[in-house]
């Protein structure tokens, strides 16, 4: 008997059946690829609202008889992992909540959502402190910007048993504090350096004034990495001051302020991890995004026309629930044409910070290889 | 190859050397000298092997030997590094083979299921396997014996010197230990200074990276590699001191041994050699050309599956 079932014919037994159906399932509830959704409380409507490209934006809850029960199936692929708010109608009120019955939440920017995973997918255990692993810190600081003539704030990981004397790579993260805050960037650090996936890094998170222009593909902020950022860091610190040795990497329109500065200075950067980039483009006409990417569209538009190399590697990852995955489908044959090394890993996920936690390992350890196959303590 | 010696599993946590020296060389107090090149930079940390001894331990720092040779002779120093990027480069092509071969090898396993005539084609997928691993090794052997001929370094009086040192120190030593870590580092540094030699005959006891350098080939492996290749890859030969041993340190966390037939890939491929786990408390011993195991040491079978190894 399907879930849906089993509600429908607990209904006839009543409230004290329907609790022990939600005494001992866990809602959302996932079959295969069925999932079930329930929501109970009296309303005019119920949807489930979501951010999955390919899906109507809202889908709508069906009340089970005349109780207060809601009831909402979706096809849901394996492994997938799906973000999601609750739209409750009451009158001409309506609200956007978590679903009370889910614990699983999704944390980013703009609070937090539920989240529901698909059959297959659990958290990956590297994503969460590891006690056995020795920690690596981080160091608040402000940077003096000769570009844009003011103070930028930055955050430096330096790895466990970090040393003076010896020489670090170095991985530049846009929306650095973000990584830091939702997509457990430090734990993993330090979890994928313990495990000898990577090799010990030193890590300098940049978090802009304003995101939305300096990531545009805009030039002084490509300045910015390459004439700031790095020198100073060099100056600051054990780095290996080789092209090889630097990475820099994003998502979103962090990807687009990477792939923007690397094609700016190229060979500067040997390395690119480009999570979800916003690299909108056109073949005609007007794009139909909001006015903040007619600078991302010139870019990638001109980016398209003259690739040049601006690294010797890449990783580009992209969820295949993101309006993006086409762009970023569409960018792939491109950066191989320019011969460079590109990886490219698709995830039933949508645009969000778990699935860019989610990519680190595989990404990281991809462009900076760790000692993992060598080393049998 | 050595008449006596000991391999082990990992000894951060749980180490069981001293039991194992004591029962090498009974009723002597005598020094043993370590090897721990493959923990590189941190090769001086030992206190806790030293600590858990409890008896006089030399260590010999090799990885320090040849630190300061090489930051004294750039001559040398500039052929290590070329002869590791040649390493690497033929690694890769090997890489790029041994997948092809391995791939169609698996696809045998997986739809064999007793059909006599897939285990034909297997036999002779193996027989491939086997003979890319060999002409590997000989490929790496001719980088090293090109090195040794252009660069002569145990003619150079550097390693000379240090060579006297080590001989010196070991000549009263009762047992040698070689640790594990960076298994390329360890067995090259080794190898600078031709310590099997210096050493000789004498009972040894070796744990993870150090038994992959002391058996015939060493062997890379994981199952579930962060990113790449989960195909096991011979790196080169080893010093050859322990026989018929293919040695799979950690194996509880890198090898899926659930998985019949990445069990089966492994042990047959390096059939007759036995494929032993070396995990926390494992234990093989080698008296005269024949090993015996303690209890809870574990191989991997023919079949596909984990064994205990009979005594």
């Amino acid at each position: 008997m399907s879930m849906l079932e089993r509600l429908e014919s607990a209904l006839a037994g009543g409230p004290a059946a329907i609790r022990a159906i939600l005494g001992e399932v866990e809602f959302p509830h996932v079959e295969g690829r069925n999932v079930t959704f329930l929501f109970d409380g009296e309303a005019d409507e119920i949807t489930l609202h979501h951010w999955i490209h390919g899906l109507p934006g809202e889908l709508q809850f069906r009340r089970l008889r005349r109780s207060s029960l809601w009831v909402l199936q979706i096809d849901l692929p394996r492994r997938s992992r799906m973000e999601y708010k609750i739209g409750v109608m009451r009158g001409s009120r309506g609200e956007l909540v978590r679903d009370p019955l889910n614990s699983h939440l999704a944390r980013d920017p703009f609070g937090a959502n539920s989240v529901v995973y698909g059959e297959g997918y659990e958290p990956p255990e590297w994503t969460v402190e590891d006690p056995e692993a020795r920690k690596g810190t981080v160091e608040e600081r402000h940077l003096d910007s000769k570009v844009f003539g003011d103070w930028r704030p930055i955050q430096i990981y330096r790895p466990a048993r970090f040393r003076e004397t010896r020489r670090y790579p170095l991985l530049v993260v846009h929306d650095g504090l973000d990584y830091l805050k939702f997509a457990n960037l430090q734990e993993i650090l330090d979890n994928l350096i313990h495990r000898l996936e990577l090799p010990p890094l030193i890590a300098v998170m940049t978090q802009s004034l304003d995101r939305m222009k300096e990531y545009a593909a805009d030039e002084q902020h490509a300045d910015f990495i390459v004439k700031d950022l790095v020198p100073q860091m060099e100056d600051l610190l054990p780095l290996i001051r080789e092209p090889s040795a630097r990475a820099m990497m994003g998502a979103s329109f962090g990807a687009v302020a990477s792939l923007s500065t690397a094609w700016r200075h190229p060979g500067f950067f040997g390395k690119l991890f480009l999570q979800s980039g916003s690299f909108v483009f056109t073949e005609i006409g007007d794009h139909d995004r909001p006015p903040m990417f007619d600078p991302v569209v010139k870019f990638v538009n001109k980016f398209r026309k003259k690739p040049g190399r601006p690294a010797d590697q890449v990783f580009l990852s992209c969820g295949v629930y993101e309006s993006l995955i086409y762009y970023n489908r569409s960018l792939v044959p491109l950066l191989q044409e320019t011969g460079m090394q590109v990886r490219v890993r698709e995830a039933n996920d949508g645009h969000n910070w778990e699935n860019w936690r989610d990519r680190l390992r595989e990404g990281l350890s991809s462009l900076f290889p760790g000692p993992l196959w060598h080393v049998y303590e | 190859m050595l008449s006596s010696a000991i391999v082990l599993g990992p000894q951060r946590r749980d180490p069981i050397v001293r039991e194992a020296i004591e029962d090498l060389v009974p009723g002597r107090n005598s020094s043993v000298a370590v090897i721990t090149a493959g923990w590189e930079e941190r090769e001086g940390e030992d206190e806790e092997l030293r600590e858990h001894v409890n008896r006089p331990l030399i260590n010999l720092k090799i990885w320090a030997r040849v630190e300061s040779i090489l930051e004294k002779d750039k001559e040398l120093r500039e052929a290590v590094r070329e002869r590791h990027v040649t390493w690497r480069r033929v690694q890769e092509i090997y890489r790029l083979r041994l997948g092809g071969l391995l791939g169609s090898t698996k696809e045998l396993l997986r739809r064999g299921d007793g059909d006599p005539l897939f285990a034909v084609e297997e036999q002779d997928s193996w027989e491939l396997v086997r003979g890319l691993d060999a002409q590997h090794m000989a490929r790496v052997a001719l980088i090293h014996a090109d090195f040794a001929e252009r660069i002569k370094p145990a003619e150079r009086e550097t390693v000379q010197k240090e060579r006297r040192e080590l001989e010196k120190q070991l000549a009263d030593v009762s047992c040698l230990l070689v640790a594990g870590g960076h298994v390329g580092v360890l067995l090259h540094r080794m190898q600078l200074f031709d310590v099997c030699s210096l050493w000789g005959d004498r009972p040894t006891i070796a744990w993870s990276a150090g038994a992959m350098a002391l058996s015939e080939r060493v062997v890379l492996f994981h199952d579930e590699p962060p990113q790449g290749s989960s195909y096991a890859e011979v790196m080169e030969a080893g010093f050859g001191e322990l026989p018929d041993f293919v040695a799979l340190p950690h194996a509880r966390h890198r090898l899926q041994t659930d998985d019949s037939v990445r069990v089966r890939m492994l042990s047959r491929r390096f059939q007759p050699a036995r494929c032993a786990l070396l995990d926390y408390r494992s234990r093989f011993d080698l008296r005269n050309g024949e090993w015996t195991a303690q209890p809870n040491s574990r191989q991997l079978s023919q079949d596909g599956l984990v064994e205990e190894v009979v005594r």
